[in-house]
C-alpha cells in the first residue's frame, strides 16, 4: 500500500544499526514426540510488519507462545534489545512491552468485555481501587477506533467468535507495546473489520512498534506486511521482503510444491433440496427466503453479526424459528434437535470448534465417529479397529498432522483441530451440508483440499450452504451468493455477476432496496 | 534467500497411514476406554486402589485370623451390596456431570410401597415389579426436571430427596412391616447353595458386568463420556443429550428401588426411614472409585474395587473392635484421601517438570473454554 513507502527504505538498509527490539535466537521446542520448533531465528524490527506463514502445525503459534512467555524454549532464547531474557510468564512478557493476540481467544466468559480487555492492568482510581467508569470508557475508545460495536459492559459468554477475537485484539491494543504479536487475528473477521484492523496495525507500526502477523490468508500478507518468514515442520525456510515474493513463491516455500487455488468443478444442478421461506427468529433475522438445489453451493455472506450463523442454527434444529417454513426434499420439516436434523440428512459444521465442534479429552478417532456411532456400530459394541481405520482415512485425506488417530485433539494445532471437525461432519454423509467458516485457520494446502472436497460433494448431489467471512472463498466456491444485512437478505447474486464490490455493498446495506428483486 | 523455491521438496508425508502403529501408543490422560496400553494401566487410579485393598486385607489378617475367611467375606460384602449396586448406577450420572442425591429416599419409598402391598395381601412376585416401576417413575421425574427445565441436578434431587422420603412416610406412617416370606428373605440373607457367596453379591456382580459392558464397550457409554466432557459438542454431534441423561436418572431410580427391596429382604423389615444416610456412601464409593465429580472421567472397574476396599476396611475395623464413630472417621479420611491424591499427583508432576527445566511455568497452557468451569 502507499503508506508503506518510507518503511521500505528502513528495512532495506543493511548497516549494523541498533539491535532489533525483539528477536528469537536459535529457538527449539519439543512437545513429547513432536519437534514443534527446530533452531528458529527471527528478528522483529521497529516500524515493520513481519508476516509469519506456514502450514498447520508448522510451529507458528508455538513461536507466538514463546514470545508471550507461555512456553519456554528448550534451547535458544528470546532476545530483547540484544540481551537474552527468560520470560517467566504472560504477565512478565507483557510488562516488557510484548502484547499478544492469541489464535484462540482466551477470555473469561463470566466477566464483562471491559474487564477482559483490562485483565491485569485495570485503570486504578484514587484509593487504588479499580476505576470502572474509566475502564469502560477506555474499552469503548478502542472499539470505536476499530469501528466495531461491542457493548463493553456485556458478559463475554455467548458472544460470537468474531466479537471474542476483537476483544482479544482490544486487549493487546490496550497496553503500550513495543512489540505487537497477532496470531491469525483475522480468521473469523469479515472484510469490513479486517480493513479497520489493518488501518490500526499500520498506525501502530508507524509509531515504531514491531509487529508480527500470522495469517493463512496470503492476500493479507501482501497487503499488510513488509517482510515475511516461512516456517515448515518447525524449521525456518526463508525470510524475505514481501516485495520480492509472489503468492505462488510463498505457497511453494510453505508446502514444498505448487498448489492451485479454488478448484471448482462444474456440477450438475438438480432439484431443490432445501427450501427456506419467510424464516424469522425474533431478534436474530427476519423473513429469510432462499433455496438450495442438489449439486449447488450457495454462499451466505454478510458482516459479522448479520445473522448467518443464526439461520444455520435454526436449520440444524439448535434453535426454533418464530415464523416461516423449511422444506427438505419437498417435505416440510421442523427439527426439535440436531439429532433429528442429522437423521434427515443435514449436517452443520459449527464455527466455534472449541465449544461446539470438538470434545476435548477425546482422541481424533473418537471425535470423528461421535455423530455416526449408532450407524457405525449397529450392534452397540464399539470396535476400535473400525473407527481408527475410518478416522485414518480422513487424517490422510485432509493431511491432519498428528501422531496418530489415537492422539487427543487437545494436542493438535488450531488448523488441524479444524480439519478434525470437518472430517467429523463429512463422515456423516449428509444430503445438505451447512459449513460455518469451514476453513477458519486452515492452511493453504488443506484449504484447497477442503474446497476440492466441497466441490466433489456438490458434484455428487449434495446441497451445500457455505457461510464464510473469507470473501475470495465465497466468490470462488459459490454458485449463488445470498448476502445478509442486519438479519435480512439484502441481495442474491448469481455467480456470473458476483464481485467483491457487489457483495460488500450489499453486506453493508447500501443496495438494500433491490433486496426483493431476487425471488 | 536460504533456499531456492524450486529445489524445496516436501518431506515424505508424516501422517501415519497405518493405524496399527499408532494404536499401540497408550494415552494415560484418557479414561474412556479400558486397556489402552501398558503406560495407561500403570498410571491408573485403579492400580492404587488394588494396592490399598491389598494393604487393608493384609492389615485385617494381622488383626484377626478370621479375617480372610469366606464366611467373613460373605458377611462383610453382603451388607454393603445395596450401596454398591446404587454406586454402579450413580457412576454414569456423575460422568455426565449430574448427580442423584435422591437415591436413599427412593430406597425408603420402595420399601414402604413393598411393605404396604405385602401387608395388603399382594404376593411379592407382583409387589416387586410394581416397586421397580415406582423407582423408574421417580427417576424419570428427576431426569425430566433436570433436562426439560434445565435445573441443576444437585438442587432437583435435593428436592426429591425430601419428597420421596415424605411420600414414604405418607405411605407407611410410623408403622413397620416385617415377616416377608422365607423364599424371598433367603435372597436378602442367604448364600448361593454350596458357596459362601451371598445372593446379593451375585446380583451386584451381574449388575456390575452389565454396567461395565455398556459404559466401556458400547457407543452408549461413549456418548455418556462425550456429554461429560463437552455437552454442547455432544448435542451438535446429534447425541440425544436430554434423553440419555433422563434415561440415566430413570435407571438410577429403578436401581435404588431394587436396592430398597434388597434392604427390606435382608433386614426382613421396612420402615419409612429405611436407607437414610446411604446417598453419602453411594457418592463416596463412586469418588473413591476414581469417578471425577466434575464429570467426564470414571470407570466401572474402579467403582467395583472401591466397593470391595470399603467392605474390607469396614470389616477390618469391626474385627479390630473400632467403635462405629471411629469407623466413620476412618472412612471419611479415606474419601478425602481419594479426592486429594489425584490432585497431589498432578501438582507433583508440575513440580517435577519445573525442577527438570529449572523454570517456572505451567505444563500446559489452559485450554480456552476450560478457564472458568
Ligand atoms: N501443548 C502441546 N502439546 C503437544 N503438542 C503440541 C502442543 N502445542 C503444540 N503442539 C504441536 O506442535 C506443533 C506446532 O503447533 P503450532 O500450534 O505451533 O502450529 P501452528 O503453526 O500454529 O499451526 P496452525 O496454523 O494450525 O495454527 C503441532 O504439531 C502441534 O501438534
Ligand atoms: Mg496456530
Amino acid at each position: 500500500m502507499t503508506e508503506s513507502g518510507p518503511i521500505d527504505v528502513i528495512k532495506s538498509a543493511d548497516e549494523p544499526s541498533a539491535p532489533p527490539p525483539v528477536a528469537l535466537a536459535g529457538v527449539s521446542k519439543r512437545f513429547g514426540a513432536t519437534q514443534a520448533l527446530a533452531d528458529v531465528s527471527l528478528d522483529l524490527l521497529p516500524g515493520e510488519i513481519h508476516a509469519l506463514v506456514g502450514e498447520n502445525g508448522a510451529g507458528k503459534s508455538t513461536i507466538v507462545k514463546v514470545l508471550a512467555g507461555i512456553h519456554q524454549p528448550d534451547s535458544g532464547a528470546v532476545v530483547l534489545d540484544g540481551k537474552a531474557v527468560l520470560l517467566h510468564g504472560p504477565a512478565h512478557a507483557r510488562s516488557l512491552g510484548i502484547a499478544v493476540v492469541h489464535q484462540e481467544p482466551r477470555l473469561f466468559p463470566d466477566l464483562t468485555v471491559a474487564e477482559n480487555v483490562f485483565t491485569g492492568h485495570a485503570p486504578k482510581g484514587r484509593a487504588g481501587s479499580i476505576n470502572w467508569r474509566e475502564m469502560r470508557r477506555a474499552a469503548d475508545e478502542i472499539f470505536d477506533s476499530l469501528s466495531v460495536r461491542i457493548d463493553s459492559g456485556a458478559i463475554v459468554r455467548g458472544l460470537s467468535m468474531a466479537d471474542q477475537q476483537l476483544i482479544e485484539i482490544a486487549k493487546a491494543l490496550s497496553v503500550e507495546a513495543r512489540v505487537l504479536v497477532l496470531d491469525e487475528p483475522t480468521a473469523s473477521l469479515s472484510a469490513h473489520e479486517v480493513e479497520r484492523l489493518f488501518a490500526i496495525v499500520r498506525q501502530t507500526r508507524d509509531r515504531g512498534v514491531a509487529v508480527l502477523f500470522v495469517s493463512h490468508r496470503l492476500e493479507e500478507v501482501f497487503e499488510l506486511c513488509d517482510r515475511a518468514t516461512v516456517l515448515r515442520d518447525g524449521r525456518h525456510i526463508v525470510t524475505a521482503p514481501t516485495s520480492q515474493l509472489t503468492a505462488p513463491d510463498l505457497v511453494r516455500y510453505m508446502v514444498g510444491r505448487s498448489v492451485s487455488l479454488f478448484p471448482r468443478s462444474a456440477a450438475k444442478i438438480g432439484d431443490v433440496l432445501l427450501d427456506v421461506h419467510g424464516l424469522t427468529r425474533v431478534g436474530a433475522f427476519r423473513d429469510i427466503s432462499f433455496s438450495v438445489r442438489s449439486g449447488e453451493i450457495v454462499g451466505l455472506a454478510g458482516l459479522v453479526g448479520a445473522g448467518r450463523t443464526e439461520v444455520a442454527r435454526v436449520l440444524f434444529g439448535l434453535d426454533r424459528a418464530d415464523a416461516g417454513e423449511v422444506t427438505l426434499h419437498g417435505r416440510r420439516v421442523r427439527f426439535r434437535s440436531p439429532s433429528a436434523a442429522l437423521r434427515a440428512g443435514i449436517a452443520y459444521v459449527p464455527e466455534d470448534r472449541h465449544l461446539d465442534g470438538l470434545v476435548a479429552g477425546f482422541s481424533i478417532a473418537e471425535n470423528v465417529t461421535l455423530p455416526i456411532l449408532p450407524r457405525l456400530f449397529p450392534r452397540l459394541f464399539t470396535r476400535s479397529s473400525r473407527e481408527h481405520s475410518l478416522a485414518a482415512g480422513y487424517v490422510d485425506r485432509l493431511r491432519i498432522r498428528s501422531t496418530g488417530t489415537n492422539e487427543l485433539v487437545d494436542a493438535l494445532s488450531g488448523g488441524n483441530q479444524q480439519k478434525v471437525v470437518i472430517a467429523k461432519w463429512l463422515a456423516t454423509n449428509p444430503r445438505v451440508l451447512i459449513l460455518d467458516e469451514p476453513t477458519r485457520g486452515v492452511d493453504i494446502g488443506a484449504k484447497v483440499e477442503v474446497h476440492r472436497i466441497i466441490s466433489e460433494l456438490a458434484a455428487s448431489g449434495l446441497a451445500i450452504v457455505l457461510i464464510s467471512s473469507d470473501l475470495p472463498e465465497v466468490l470462488a466456491m459459490s454458485d449463488r451468493i445470498i448476502v445478509l444485512h442486519e438479519g435480512r437478505v439484502s441481495a442474491e447474486i448469481p455467480r456470473v455477476e458476483a464481485s467483491e464490490e457487489r457483495v460488500m455493498f450489499a453486506a453493508t446495506g447500501q443496495i438494500a432496496e433491490d433486496a426483493s428483486s431476487g425471488e | 534467500m536460504t533456499q531456492d523455491p524450486q529445489t524445496v521438496n516436501r518431506p515424505p508425508d508424516s501422517s501415519p497411514t497405518s493405524t496399527e502403529a499408532s494404536i499401540a501408543v497408550g494415552h494415560p490422560r484418557n479414561a474412556t476406554n479400558l486397556g489402552r496400553g501398558l503406560v495407561s494401566v500403570v498410571a491408573r487410579w485403579e492400580v492404587l486402589l488394588i494396592v490399598i485393598l491389598a494393604v487393608v486385607i493384609w492389615e485385617g489378617n494381622q488383626i484377626s485370623p478370621f479375617y480372610i475367611d469366606w464366611t467373613n467375606f460373605g458377611f462383610s460384602t453382603g451388607g454393603t451390596m445395596e450401596v454398591a449396586i446404587m454406586a454402579l448406577a450413580m457412576t454414569p450420572i456423575i460422568i455426565t456431570g449430574d448427580i442423584d442425591l435422591s437415591v436413599e429416599s427412593m430406597v425408603g419409598l420402595s420399601g414402604a410401597v413393598l411393605g404396604v402391598l405385602w401387608a395388603g395381601g399382594l404376593p411379592l412376585q407382583f409387589g416387586i415389579p410394581i416397586v421397580l416401576c415406582v423407582g423408574l417413575v421417580g427417576g424419570l421425574f428427576n431426569g425430566m426436571l433436570v433436562t426439560r427445565w434445565g435445573l441443576p441436578a444437585l438442587v432437583v434431587t435435593l428436592g426429591t430427596l425430601a419428597l420421596y422420603r415424605g411420600l414414604a412416610q405418607v405411605v407407611l406412617g410410623t408403622s413397620y412391616v416385617s415377616n416377608f416370606p422365607k423364599a424371598f428373605t433367603d435372597f436378602g440373607q442367604g448364600y448361593v447353595p454350596g458357596t459362601s457367596v451371598p445372593w446379593t453379591l451375585l446380583a451386584f456382580l451381574t449388575a456390575a458386568a452389565i454396567f461395565c459392558v455398556v459404559i466401556h464397550m458400547t457407543w452408549i457409554g461413549r456418548q455418556v463420556f462425550a456429554i461429560g466432557k463437552n455437552k454442547e459438542a455432544a448435542r451438535y454431534s446429534g447425541v440425544r443429550v436430554a434423553t440419555l441423561r433422563t434415561a440415566l436418572f430413570a435407571v438410577s431410580g429403578m436401581v435404588a428401588a431394587f436396592a430398597g427391596v434388597m434392604l427390606a429382604l435382608r433386614t426382613n423389615s421396612v420402615r419409612s426411614d429405611n436407607g437414610s444416610g446411604l446417598t453419602l456412601i453411594v457418592v463416596m464409593i463412586a469418588v473413591l472409585g476414581g469417578v471425577d465429580i466434575n464429570g467426564g472421567k470414571g470407570t466401572i472397574p474402579g467403582v467395583i474395587l472401591a466397593v470391595f476396599t470399603l467392605a474390607a476396611l469396614q470389616s477390618a475395623l469391626r474385627l479390630a473392635g473400632v467403635s462405629s464413630e471411629y469407623q466413620n472417621v476412618t472412612i471419611g479420611l479415606l474419601l478425602i484421601f481419594s479426592v486429594i491424591t489425584p490432585q497431589l499427583a498432578r501438582q507433583f508432576r508440575v513440580l517435577a517438570d519445573r525442577v527438570r527445566q529449572g523454570r517456572h511455568r505451567p505444563v500446559r497452557d489452559p485450554i480456552p473454554g476450560e478457564v472458568v468451569r
